[in-house]
């Protein structure tokens, strides 16, 4: 028997079956948590922020209606929550700092491989938002420039001109600290 | 210098972030509270809603109109319709056997107005087949959208919820008892012939009583007895009774007498009532151009894939020559499928299947547009019609409803007519679509799940429903020599004064063509010793003419014609000639019209049933139950069985002693 895909889940959960709805969290509880800690740059909020997706859901999914993929439907609205929880976060101008508490533990001295791969991290916690999400879900999360548009509520071209503009970015901050890519 | 992108890729793929076991199921948890609270509630609320709605009568529109689909006979679609319908699409939105109506049987020739008893066992005369409707209707259920969450498909209805019970995991939800409200009333008490030897009341076409009370046994909860109308529960379901002859008389009525299931000695007296129909043959071509709303709004599974499969059920009605287009609003404006004759069914499907909701721009000249194609293609003495459907987002290109209403109606006396098919709930502009509606010599129709669209699309085009009789008051003079007593089972809410009868002025209940409808009295027969009321000591038993002696009630029917302001009268005795010896001589639409009552009558609480009990009641609806094309009574036995396992439940506790919900 083959497993149902995520859309006939997300259907049959819509419609009030339990077990489709329990068996969708399970399949992608991981992933809302990943972006969570890749867009809000701490763990706990990142619990926090899948748990108010997972409660969110099936309110959500009553309205849900096939038209592209599960997944990129999922990610809109994790992105979109990650979106609100940062504004909150803003408000008390904890991100930053909260981002690098994270990170201390495994500040550079190891070896050099893996100082970069934590350096390259916590630049992804200095970008905007914005970009940050962008480059999530296209390098992490594997989503194409066209899907990863989808989501995010603009254009491939937009999503495209973003990774440009990471790039950028770090380039930037590796030059300012100079730290050799 | 390598590419950054690229080494933050492996940076983070070397670090990615797994939730704790702890912190993943708190939030499972969380959230399976959650589902369950949201759909307890939802369905509950929403179905209190609508019940409420229906009551206050708030959908009763249908317009006087001319012909085809227009007609009030939408008004027993949607009184079927709401609650359950929504209720069910709740429950498994698409995957409800439909429980829809078959063609009505034909008949031609000219008679008397009213029929004698002719529906014996053997005139089962549905026409049998369900028509090439039902295998593409099948193919509409069974299409991508709308798979069915259970992986049910449109299987008969007893059995679709039983198995829906079944499957549900941890059984049902909590739900609270006795907080919904409903009006209060008493049933019909027996009346002393003697004393009281005219019944009169208005005919019923509702029927969202049985709608609410399959809801709620779903829930494997006994509905509270106010909620339960009998006459709604009987009227649910369509009859086999003899059609009238002409359109002269409108309606006829057949009669029969059996001994009641549960008390041997006394008799029913069943009524029956059934509209002319008019002959599809005699169909007009229909031009019909669909203007379908297709704003972000829509983008909900009871909005466009709803609509979609609504207006492919509409298609399956329509004749190869009619003509189809489709024209979108909103989002993607424009001209979808150029007007195209229906013998090309796969270009419309496909024009339909393309329509997408998205964006919110205003497709400017959408109804214009519509109407312009309408024009075009103009059918002399055909169906002219735009057919609107859309939540209530009146984006159409004209703005300001005055000037939407106005334009409607010069389009109406060009001679193309609008009808609006509303979907969806939340922004759905109820007055609006009534006016335009009003306007445009048509009529609206709210749509909530596939069988209501059966219901109301499907079943008035086959039938060309339209009003043919309003205001159809039923009185009934008991024959104190033959009949001691008698109770009016159901119509309590109906009840009128005897005067009432032959007041013009006094509203009653209309009948569309097609319509049917049953009202059941138990009879105790004079002499039978089981009387209820003890007779009295100082009055005198009035004589009888022996002339009489023979008949047990005299029957009249009082109506007016659509158009006419004065009422006519039918008239007809019910005599011993009417009644079958037993239960099992009995007519079939008799016997199963019992077992309902029966039902109806357990579920308030059998007061005057004695121990007649559920089994009993399920055994005769099973013996009763005929060719049952489209599962409805089927269904009817599955929520017998499911009222007897809700029954054996115990009751939980009255609402002011539970804390919280």
């Amino acid at each position: 028997m083959t497993e149902p895909s995520d859309d006939a889940l997300a259907i049959r959960a819509g419609a009030g079956d339990r077990e489709a709805f329990a068996e969708l969290l399970k399949r992608h509880y991981d992933r809302m948590f990943r972006i969570g800690v890749r867009v809000l740059g701490d763990a706990d909020a990142a619990a926090d922020l899948a748990q108010e997706v997972c409660v969110g859901l099936p309110g959500k999914l009553t309205s849900y209606r096939r038209e592209g993929r599960f997944t990129t439907w999922l990610y809109r609205v994790v992105v979109n929550a990650a979106r609100d929880a940062l504004r909150r976060a803003a408000t008390r101008r904890r991100l930053e700092s909260d981002y690098t508490a994270l990170k201390a533990p495994d500040r550079p001295g190891h070896s050099p491989v893996e100082s970069e791969s934590v350096w390259l991290r916590q630049a992804l916690g200095r970008l905007s938002a914005e970009l940050r999400t962008t480059v999530i879900l296209v390098i992490e999360e594997g989503l194409g420039h066209a899907e990863a548009g989808k989501v995010l509520g603009v254009t491939a071209a937009t999503v495209s001109w973003r990774m440009h503009k990471v790039r950028k970015c770090l380039r930037a901050y590796a030059v300012k600290e100079e730290v050799v890519l | 210098m390598n590419d950054e992108i690229e080494r933050l890729q492996s940076a983070l793929r070397a670090n990615r972030p797994s939730p704790s076991a702890e912190v993943q199921e708190r939030a499972l948890a969380a959230a399976l509270a959650a589902f369950d609270d949201h759909h307890r509630t939802r369905s509950k609320d929403a179905v209190q809603a609508e019940y409420d709605n229906r009551r206050r009568g708030v959908w009763w529109l249908f317009l006087p109109v001319s012909n085809w689909w227009s007609r009030p006979a939408f008004a027993s679609a949607i009184t079927l319709g709401l609650a359950a319908v929504l209720f069910v699409a709740y429950l498994r939105p698409f995957t409800q056997p439909p429980p829809p109506f078959p063609a009505p049987p034909l008949r031609s020739g000219f008679g008397a107005s009213i029929q004698e008893q002719d529906w014996g066992e053997e005139q089962d005369d549905w026409q049998g087949e369900p028509p090439d409707t039902l295998s593409s209707l099948t193919g509409v259920f069974t299409s991508e959208e709308s798979a069915p969450p259970l992986g049910l498909r449109a299987a008969p209805g007893g059995r679709a919820m039983h198995s829906r019970t079944a499957d549900r995991a941890g059984g049902p939800a909590f739900r609270d008892q006795g907080r919904d409200r409903f009006t209060a009333f008493d049933p019909n008490p027996v009346k002393v012939t003697a004393e009281e030897p005219v019944s009169t009341f208005s005919i019923d076409v509702d029927t969202a009583s049985y709608a609410f009370m399959r809801a709620s046994l779903n829930q494997m909860v006994l509905p509270s007895q106010d909620a339960v109308r009998i006459e709604e529960l009987i009227n649910y379901f369509p009859y086999n009774y003899s059609l009238p002859d002409s359109r002269e008389a409108p309606f006829a009525a057949s009669v029969a007498v059996l001994p009641a299931p549960w008390n041997p000695t006394n008799r029913l007296l069943h009524i029956g009532i059934r509209g002319y129909t008019q002959d599809p043959g005699a169909a007009k071509q229909a031009n019909l151009v669909f203007l379908v709303d297709t704003s972000g709004s829509m983008n909900a599974p009871n909005k466009l894939p709803l609509l979609v499969n609504s207006l492919k059920l509409l298609l399956e009605t329509l004749t190869p020559q009619d003509r189809v287009a489709v024209v979108t609003y909103a989002g993607a404006a424009g001209v979808a499928l150029p007007p195209t004759p229906v013998a090309e069914k796969p270009r419309i499907h496909a024009a339909l299947d393309r329509l997408g909701a998205g964006g919110s721009t205003a497709g400017a000249e959408g109804i214009r547009q519509a109407y312009l194609l309408a024009e075009e293609h103009f059918v002399a003495d055909g169906i002219n019609r735009v057919v609107l459907a859309t939540d209530g987002d009146f984006n159409v290109g004209i703005i300001d409803p005055q000037a939407l209403t106005g334009f409607v109606s010069r389009k109406r006396n060009s001679g193309v007519y609008l009808s609006v098919l509303g979907f969806g709930m939340g922004n759905y502009n109820d007055d609006v679509m009534q006016r335009l509606a009003q306007n445009g010599n048509g009529n609206a129709v709210y749509i909530d799940s596939l069988s209501e669209a059966r219901k109301a699309l499907s079943e008035e085009a086959t039938a060309l429903l339209f009003p043919i009789a309003k205001d159809v008051k039923i009185q009934v003079e008991f024959n104190p020599a033959t009949v001691s007593e008698y109770r009016l089972i159901g119509y309590e809410t109906r009840m009128l004064r005897r005067e009432d009868f032959s007041n013009d002025q006094v509203d009653a209940g209309d009948i569309g063509a097609g319509h049917i409808v049953t009202a059941i009295y138990e009879l105790t027969p004079a002499g039978s010793g089981a009387e209820r009321t003890a007779p009295l000591r100082y009055q005198a038993a009035a004589p009888v003419d022996s002339a009489f002696k023979d008949e047990l009630a005299f029957l009249k029917i009082r109506y007016k014609l659509p158009e006419e302001e004065t009422s006519k009268l039918i008239t007809r005795p019910v005599t011993s000639a009417d009644a079958a010896t037993s239960v099992a001589a009995a007519p079939r639409e008799a016997r199963f019209a019992a077992a309902v009552a029966a039902f109806g009558q357990l579920l308030r609480g059998g007061r005057y049933i004695g121990d007649y009990d559920y089994n009993d009641v399920a055994a005769l609806a099973q013996d009763a139950r005929g060719q049952d094309p489209y599962g409805y009574r089927a269904e009817f036995i599955g929520l017998v069985k499911l009222a007897e396992s809700a029954a054996a439940l115990a009751p939980l506790p009255p609402p002011d002693t539970i804390n919280g919900p």
